[in-house]
């Protein structure tokens, strides 16, 4: 299998004031192309930095980490913005959405990014919606929509220009037990192919079972990958 | 990106009228003050620009300002009608003198003395009667808004207005039987006394004995004539002051610049508005920015250029600044045209209105660079924080 994230010995020191605070220490880890990877364990066992790294917003102290074998560290970083809204989708865990664009405007946003008309990229982002079940409420904004609605906003955003890794932040924990599973459900079944990797971090137990791989933190280390 | 951004800014519309308000009030305050002082200064030179016909003014050097008078000989006339270069000079008698009103009280007017053959240097509007009735005995000219004010007639009920003066009414001036004969429009003066019109040889009668009562001469230059030239050489035969129109309003508009507590008045007032504008705009601004601090951090996080979070702040704030500046600006013309016909000066000169739009522009620029150092320096992992 092709290696769509490859992290070699990174290092993350936090410096926070005068004190440092060692997030990532030494982590080795791999994911796929067509896998989905779990990223848990407890609060400040670095999971979030590891996914800050691995989407090219946080730079490494040390070690390499490379995506679809480019080392997005060592791009200027003109080339990472570019490389970021090119292949990486994000799914975060309060939505994140703009509250005042409605839904296929939100969706439409990484593709304007990316330099697409606005009436194009609207009229892709409806048809992506229609894909995670919400063609028919294009126009809404997200107050006007459930929490599982606004997740799968959020999912048609991070699908919409076709990216190569999407990471997902705690995706599930803001919802409830039937709008969880409907979201992995759906992360499954439209987000993942043989083209893209995800890396999901939670805390949710009821959502192991969508994993491929899970990678358990501790302390920031990878303890344990099953 | 840019719908984007105007989506951003107006999607909360509390938020945005408030921006906008803040803005707004910036640019009333800015302009309003202003505005009111320029109104009291031109009132202090109002009589040398309603004064349209002669190019020159000549009186006794020591003069500082329009209504500092200190008489001339009416010899100095003479003198000043044999410069070369002068094609006509007319005397001017103007004093403060005390009217005796139909209810016993009295009031000080500003009396003007017009040379009794031209009638040069008469009220620049005649509303009712003609100018030339200045010839007819005892006749005066006053100003609209002395007639219906300060010279009006005692009330008919109480707690109404004064009932308007109007030709053929009579007032009596150092003892003196004045008749109107006709009504004028004037520019209200700094001390906003009525104004009097009559000849020359009356205001003397009216005057109380001097030996020198001539105030100014007034002076035409000849076709072609450097008025700068003449007025030196008026300096230089009589040895009196002679100042051009222009000059002789600066001359006056410094005196009261200089020694008068206006400037600095207004000038801290107008500093505190701009103060308290650029404070209230500028914070609502930075507010709204740090509100959207997470909706920018996301839009770093997909890829977007700090270029265009930098081109979407400044969008955001071009716009409210231009509607906060226009409403501010409509609202201060719409001030002044309410206070059209009160005695509220006011002047909104063109001038003012590229002063205010440039401090309210300072004022964005201001809260946009500081909101934009704030989005550069966002880090994006804030949007993996709940």
């Amino acid at each position: 299998m092709v290696a769509a994230v490859r992290c070699e010995k990174l290092v993350k020191i936090y410096d926070t004031g005068g004190q440092k605070v060692i997030a990532l220490n030494g982590i080795d880890l791999s994911i796929n192309l067509g896998e989905l990877m779990m990223l848990v364990g407890p609060s400040g066992c670095g999971k979030t930095t590891l996914i800050s790294v691995i989407a090219g917003i946080l730079d490494q102290d040390s070690g390499v980490c490379e995506l679809f074998g480019e080392n997005v560290n060592a791009m200027r970083s003109k080339d990472k913005l570019q490389f970021r809204a090119r292949h990486i989708g994000f799914v975060f865990q309060a939505f994140n959405l703009l509250p005042s664009l409605n839904a296929a405007e939100n969706v439409s946003i990484p593709l304007l990014i990316n330099g697409v008309k606005r009436a194009e990229a609207e009229r892709l982002a409806i048809k992506v919606l229609e894909q995670v079940g919400l063609g028919d409420r294009w126009k809404s904004f997200p107050s006007q929509l459930s929490g599982g609605q606004q997740q799968r906003v959020a999912i048609a955003r991070a699908l919409v220009h076709s990216p190569r890794l999407i990471v997902c932040d705690e995706p599930t924990s803001a919802l409830d037990h039937v709008s969880g599973h409907n979201v992995m459900t759906l992360l499954k079944e439209v987000a993942l192919h043989q083209d893209r990797a995800l890396v999901i971090v939670t805390h949710d137990a009821r959502i192991f079972e969508f994993a491929d791989r899970i990678a358990q933190m501790d302390d920031g280390h990878v303890v344990k990958v099953t | 990106m840019n719908h984007i951004a105007l989506k951003m800014l107006m999607g909360d519309t509390g938020k945005y009228v408030g921006i906008v308000m803040g803005l707004t009030f910036a640019s009333l305050i800015m302009t309003q003050q202003p505005a009111i002082f320029l109104g009291i200064m031109a009132r202090t030179y109002s009589f040398i620009s309603d004064t349209g016909l002669p190019d020159i003014w000549v009186m006794d050097e020591k003069v500082q300002f329009i209504d500092d008078i200190k008489p001339l000989q009416d010899t100095e006339l003479y003198r000043v009608r044999g410069i070369s270069g002068v094609a006509w000079a007319m005397p001017m008698y103007k004093g403060l003198l005390k009217a005796r009103l139909a209810n016993g009280m009295f009031q000080t007017c500003n009396v003007v003395g017009l040379d009794d053959t031209t009638l040069i240097g008469g009220p620049p509007i005649m509303l009712e009667g003609k100018i030339s009735d200045l010839r007819r005995s005892d006749s005066v000219i006053i100003d609209v808004d002395g007639a219906k004010e300060k010279l009006g007639k005692p009330a008919l009920t109480p707690n109404s207005t004064p009932v308007p003066l109007k030709i053929g009414d009579s007032l009596e001036l150092n003892d003196h039987r004045a008749i109107v004969v006709g009504i004028a429009k004037v520019t209200r003066t700094f001390q906003s006394q009525p104004v009097i019109y009559t000849t020359y040889s009356r205001a003397k009668s009216y005057a109380p004995r001097e030996r020198k009562l001539l105030s100014f001469v007034l002076v035409k230059a000849a076709q072609g004539q450097n008025l700068n030239e003449l007025t030196r050489r008026i300096r230089e035969k009589t040895g009196l002051a002679a100042y051009t129109r222009n000059e002789f309003i600066e001359l006056t508009y410094h005196y009261f610049m200089k020694n008068t507590g206006i400037p600095i008045n207004f000038g801290m007032s107008v500093l505190l508005g701009f103060i308290v504008g650029a404070a209230i705009a500028g914070q609502t601004f930075y507010n709204f920015t740090l509100e959207n601090i997470r909706q920018f951090g996301v839009l770093k996080a997909m890829g977007t250029s700090n270029w265009t979070l930098l081109r979407m702040i400044l969008l955001q704030a071009v716009l409210v600044g231009s509607i906060g500046y226009g409403m501010g600006v409509g609202l201060t013309a719409l001030f002044g045209y309410a206070m059209r016909h009160s005695i509220l000066a006011f002047k909104f000169p063109w001038q003012l209105l590229l002063f205010s739009g440039v401090g309210v522009s300072l004022i964005c620029m201001i809260a946009a660079l500081i909101s934009i150092i704030k989005v550069i320096r966002l880090e994006p992992a804030i949007v993996f924080k709940s």
